[in-house]
């Protein structure tokens, strides 16, 4: 019955019954326009989102609107060829089969944001600026915003690495000997909570750049969790596989490096992560602050415009960016932890 | 199958060494008071011989076995390896704990690697790894991560993480007590399969009185805490040995008849 294969992809349990149930003749041509259902529809948002821009004229100037709507056209197009040639394109049809739903609601939205801001103004501007100049900024302010990301990356980049890399030996060290923890312990413990930011004005007079102030500050945001939770992890690997190690002619060096770090990396990507997220809020406090570049400050550079379309589009390349570093976090975890079961995918 | 790839793999046959435990008593501190657990062991255990320890739960023979591992100094007495005192852990003497302690992150290969990467022998030794594995009839594991191995699996895995040393004293603490009956039997076969080829001193602390008189020479009996030595039985039977032999289910009703559980009986 080819409908199996079919059903496979479907993504809801109702379209997988009926593929399976309906069996013969007409019924088995129902059920694949079933299937086809979703992709339709959701090329149907996009085109109503194509048409939408071009039905009612703009109530302001936005120079993108008629490009938008024909990328909104070829959208719509795309989603309703690979829906109907969906099994000849193996895994690539099925992706955009199962994320059809997806596709619906991001038509449906941009319709809706459409008609409500460039069309009929039901949102004021210009705190709500339509899609097409989001579009526009991302044409014509490209290179400046380009600039922007990479100065952001290139800090984040530089702090977390310091931080994440002495924030890692500090818990180990503090894991392991006693001595080292008699001594950083009590520092981490009253210097740790701190948030980082509290230290911004502090840091952009006594630093000799606010680039190296703001690298400082992010290591410190970074350094903390990952020292608690490498410390942590250290500390409680089972005393077992010590015992284990030393009846086997393990010296301590051996200990540390292949027992004990290993044994602790799970808790040390837990620390590496929490560590990424309070360094981003960091990187973007310090870059409104005082550096003069990254997206942070073209945030602010923007509010100072009024531009609130460059703002939204620096809001996306910034959301873009963060997802993306914990999405390679996640990926050298899951690479580094393959020997863990069941580990949470991002 | 352990007993041809035995045959084929020379490098295991080693002499086991004699084990002198002359008057050792030890303590643990529990909220600053001294709780005895040995009281004046002494055991000599002669080369090759496979010698059991029972004993009540918690009696202190594992904490006796840590202290012929050498991962603690006792609080008085000593302990020798073949007339030479034993001050720290070495890969002569490897334990086979109740647990596997399998690293997670390393896979079986890596595991049974352990103590020849720790002596930095690794690179030169690495048939060593292969011929352990095949001992234990687990070559095709060799990539499997620990946990996909069943509990028999990771305990032949230990086991062969310690023959892989050419120990001459094997410490056994209870390694088959957490296997289901059904391979806690196989292993019992395999293990006196594998004393015998090596030639290795054993010492082995068990609650199984079966498993005891089923592997070894001499079957020790513990009282309870503070640990004390109630008797020392010879058990003279020939190998392989079958379970209902007359002779070892007298000796069973006698060392229950030690350990206070001959009502049963």
């Amino acid at each position: 019955m080819p409908t199996y294969s079919a059903s496979e992809v479907a993504p809801f349990g109702a379209d997988r019954e009926t593929a399976v149930v309906a069996g013969d003749g007409g019924l088995q041509i129902a059920s694949r326009l079933r299937l086809s259902l979703s992709g339709i529809v959701a090329s149907l948002a996009w085109l109503a989102f194509g048409v939408s821009c071009l039905r009612w004229p703009d109530i302001g100037d936005w120079p993108r609107t008629e490009a938008v709507a024909y990328t909104a056209f070829v959208v719509a197009a795309g989603i309703l060829l690979v829906t109907t040639a969906r099994e000849a394109l193996g895994k690539f049809g099925a992706g955009v089969q199962q994320r059809a739903p997806w596709f619906l609601a991001l038509g449906a939205f941009l319709t809706l944001w459409e008609v409500t801001t460039a069309k009929f103004g039901w949102l004021p501007l210009p705190f709500f600026p339509p899609p097409q100049s989001i579009v526009e900024v991302y044409t014509d302010d490209l290179p400046k915003l380009f600039d922007s990301a990479f100065a952001s990356i290139k800090l984040q980049l530089g702090g977390y690495f310091i931080g994440a890399a002495v924030g890692f030996l500090t818990g180990v060290s503090i894991g392991w000997s006693r001595a080292a923890g008699y001594w950083v312990h009590p520092i981490l413990r009253f210097i740790g909570p701190l948030p980082a930011t509290a230290w911004l004005p502090i840091a952009f007079f006594t630093f000799p750049s606010s680039w190296s102030a703001s690298t400082f500050l992010i290591a410190l945001a970074t350094g903390f969790p990952v020292t608690v939770l490498t410390w942590s992890g250290v500390a409680s690997v089972s005393t077992a596989y010590y015992d284990v190690a030393r009846t086997l002619g393990a010296k301590p060096s051996f200990l540390v490096l292949k027992v004990a770090i290993p044994a602790a990396l799970p808790h040390v990507f837990v620390g590496l992560f929490m560590g990424l997220g309070s360094s981003f809020a960091v990187l973007v406090v310090a870059e409104m602050m005082g550096v003069k570049a990254g997206l942070g400050w073209y945030l602010q550079w923007a509010q100072g415009w009024a531009s609130y379309a460059n703002m939204y589009a620096a809001l996306i390349v910034m959301s873009l960016l963060c997802s993306g570093a914990i999405t390679l976090l996640f990926k050298v975890r899951d690479h580094l932890l393959v020997w863990q079961k069941g580990v949470v995918k991002w | 199958m352990v007993a041809t790839a035995l045959a084929e793999q020379a490098s295991f046959i080693a002499a086991g060494a004699s084990l002198d435990i002359d008057h050792v008593s030890h303590a643990f501190d529990i909220d600053g008071k001294a709780l005895p657990v040995l009281d004046d062991v002494s055991i000599t255990v002669a080369p090759g011989e496979f010698v059991a320890l029972l004993g009540p739960s918690g009696c202190g023979k594992s904490t006796l076995l840590r202290l012929v591992a050498g991962l603690e100094p006792p609080r008085s007495g000593s302990l020798r390896e073949d007339g030479v005192a034993i001050t720290g852990p070495f890969p002569s003497r490897v334990v086979v704990f109740q647990d596997p302690t399998l690293f997670p992150w390393r896979k079986v290969w890596d595991n049974v690697a352990l103590g020849l990467e720790a002596q930095g022998i690794l690179k030169t030794q690495r048939h060593r790894v292969d011929a352990a594995l095949e001992l234990v009839g687990l070559s095709s594991f060799r990539n499997a991560y620990p946990h996909q191995l069943s509990g028999g699996m990771a305990q032949r895995v230990a086991l062969a993480r310690a023959l892989v040393n050419d120990p001459k004293i094997l410490v056994l603490d209870e390694p088959l007590g957490k296997l289901d009956s059904l391979t806690r039997i196989t292993m019992q076969a395999e293990l006196v399969s594998l004393w015998q080829r090596t030639g290795v001193t054993a010492l082995l602390v068990t609650h199984d009185v079966e498993e005891a008189l089923f592997l070894a020479n001499r079957v020790i009996v513990f009282s309870d805490r503070p640990a004390k030595i109630t008797a020392d039985i010879a058990v003279d039977r020939p190998y392989p040995r079958h379970r209902g032999d007359a002779h070892l289910a007298e000796l069973r009703r006698q060392i229950l008849g030690l350990l206070g559980l001959d009502a049963t009986w």
